[in-house]
């Protein structure tokens, strides 16, 4: 069986990101999240047996600070998990509504801090890959990245620029044996969510804890195709 | 000898040659605070990992603007006195012969500890703080190293791709690259200290298969020599973890590298001598002068040579 996958993810305190923590806590993962709250990460990490960092990857100047964390404690990257997501304005606006610093901080959020991180971690991913342990970037994108809905302007255009820069970087890699996939998790009973659209009925969204199943079954499969090409 | 842009390293390169370099990542090992039971400034700059500890150079008050040489000593340390570093609390575990030189062990969240307070370790030749995207190499993976392996600043994804499109291939190492200079002449010839290194499976087979089709191994840097002669079973190396502790310079017989392709480095540093195990001291020499005279840069962020083993 091959080695213990090292796997980082970002946003790692709610919604999405903690259900993929748990998720690759239970499949035996060595496993660290960045979020900004210490009180947070520290309660989360407490909970799950996870490595916590407090860190914002929408600060251009933390990047490395966390990539050295991550590729510390780990000892190399496996799997980097870009799920951190700001929704843009709060409640959601139109565009010709949208303030700039809005619409900032969703793109330093949902494209610029990914685009950072990863090239960041890059050497790392690759290492991995080359060892035969895979090399595996996965954005967490959106429906709204495809489909043009009022309102989401902000989220929609910053998830649509992190799809596109997925598919590129999946172009660039795959020479360098690096996965890059772009996976939509579908509508979830997340506090995001809730943010977005107060009024959701609950009962017809999805639980974070199905999509991240769905996610870490697809990041297995890569994982197990990498080491069988690699004996 | 000729002269060449550096980015055009792949067209130097024969279908089945394997290019190797060192995929380590640098710590920020530079690490300020003062020494408790004195109150005194002191800088520490961490050098070798030895199991829970590390061993460090440790300086008085000021920072890289000063010249090593010109740097005050620390207070006279005795066992068990606490050097408070920021986040990181450091207890001296060893005198290790040197009033400079200690065995420390670090107390409190390690990787974030560093990351909050660490800084590059860095030399008055540049004036501005370096940061930590400045010492990563682009292929930059587990940070092991105390300085940069800088040979491998020269390259980027591009020409990792130009590599595989000369039908050569690329591998890397990992090898916990050292502090360079500690300003002192008896510690400095103490250098390179011990630096463990990794090499994967993949590299050692990548070898293997260079030899079976006559290719060359080029390393790329100082750091990746002295692993894979460390390695060394034959004209193949053997994988997994070891620590390069072999001085190499004009009396090594080389068995693994064919080529080396590094930063250009002046006569009576360690890069220079660990140089003389490829060629002849009046090539080496030759290319000095012919460096001089075309106004090529040293140091870590300057220019490159690639030098060719002798034919014995």
């Amino acid at each position: 069986m091959f080695d213990q996958p090292r796997v980082a993810i970002t946003g790692g305190t709610s919604g999405l990101g903690l259900a993929l923590v748990h998720e690759f806590v239970n499949r035996n993962a060595k496993v660290v999240f960045v979020a900004r709250t210490l009180g947070q990460v520290a309660e989360v990490a407490n909970r799950t047996g996870a490595h916590g960092i407090v860190g914002d990857v929408s600060a251009k100047e933390q990047i490395y600070p966390i990539a050295l964390q991550i590729s510390g404690v780990l000892g190399g990257v496996d799997v980097l998990v870009n799920n951190a997501s700001d929704l843009g304005s709060v409640p959601l606006a139109l565009l010709a509504d949208t303030d700039c610093e809005d619409i900032e901080r969703a793109l330093n959020t949902n494209v610029l801090g990914p685009f950072r991180l990863t090239k960041a971690l890059l050497g790392a991913l690759a290492a991995s890959a080359r060892e035969g342990k895979g090399g595996v970037v996965l954005n967490v994108s959106s429906d709204a990245a495809i489909n043009a809905y009022p309102r989401w302007g902000a989220y929609s255009v910053s998830k649509a620029a992190l799809h596109h820069m997925s598919r590129v970087w999946a172009e660039e890699l795959t020479p360098e044996g690096i996965t890059v996939l772009s996976l939509d998790p579908g509508d979830m009973d997340t506090p995001m969510h809730a943010l977005a659209v107060p009024d959701a009925d609950p009962a017809t969204l999805k639980s974070p804890a199905t999509s991240a199943r769905e996610f870490a079954e697809v990041i297995g499969a890569v994982l197990k195709k990498a080491y069988a090409a690699s004996r | 000898m000729v002269h060449r842009r550096r980015s055009n390293l792949p067209e130097l390169l024969r279908p089945g040659d394997l290019v190797i370099a060192n995929d380590a990542a640098t710590i920020p090992a530079s690490l300020h605070g003062t020494h408790q039971r004195t109150g005194s400034a002191i800088e520490v700059r961490l050098a070798v990992r030895e199991a829970d500890c590390f061993r460090a150079v440790v300086f008085g008050e000021g920072d890289f603007h000063m010249r090593t040489e010109d740097r005050s000593l620390p207070p006279a340390m005795t066992l068990g006195d606490r050097l408070v570093l920021g986040p990181i609390t450091a207890i001296v575990r060893g005198l290790l012969g040197h009033p400079r030189l200690l065995l420390l062990e670090l107390q409190g969240n390690l990787w974030s500890g560093l990351a909050l307070h660490g800084k590059p370790v860095q030399y008055s030749h540049m004036q501005q703080p370096l940061q930590l995207w400045d010492v990563w190499t682009p292929i930059a993976a587990r940070p092991v190293a105390f300085e940069s392996p800088s040979a491998s600043f020269t390259l980027s994804w591009e020409m990792i791709a130009a590599i595989r499109d000369r039908g050569a291939k690329f591998a890397t190492i990992t090898h916990a690259a050292g502090i360079s200079s500690t300003g002192n002449e008896e510690l400095d010839r103490l250098l390179p200290f011990d630096e463990p290194y990794i090499i994967p499976a993949y590299t050692a087979n990548a070898i293997k298969q260079a030899r079976v089709s006559g290719g060359r191994v080029i390393a790329i840097g100082t750091t990746v020599v002295r692993a894979l002669e460390h390695a060394a079973k034959g004209n193949l190396v053997v994988a997994g973890s070891g620590i390069a502790n072999q001085k190499i310079g004009a009396g090594t017989r080389l068995q693994v590298v064919d080529a080396i392709f590094s930063g250009t480095h002046e006569p009576d540093t360690s890069h220079f001598e660990l140089l003389r195990a490829f060629t002849e001291d009046s090539t080496l020499l030759r290319a000095s002068d012919e460096l001089n005279a075309n106004g090529y840069l040293t140091h870590e962020f300057g220019d490159s040579v690639l030098i060719e083993r002798r034919i014995a």
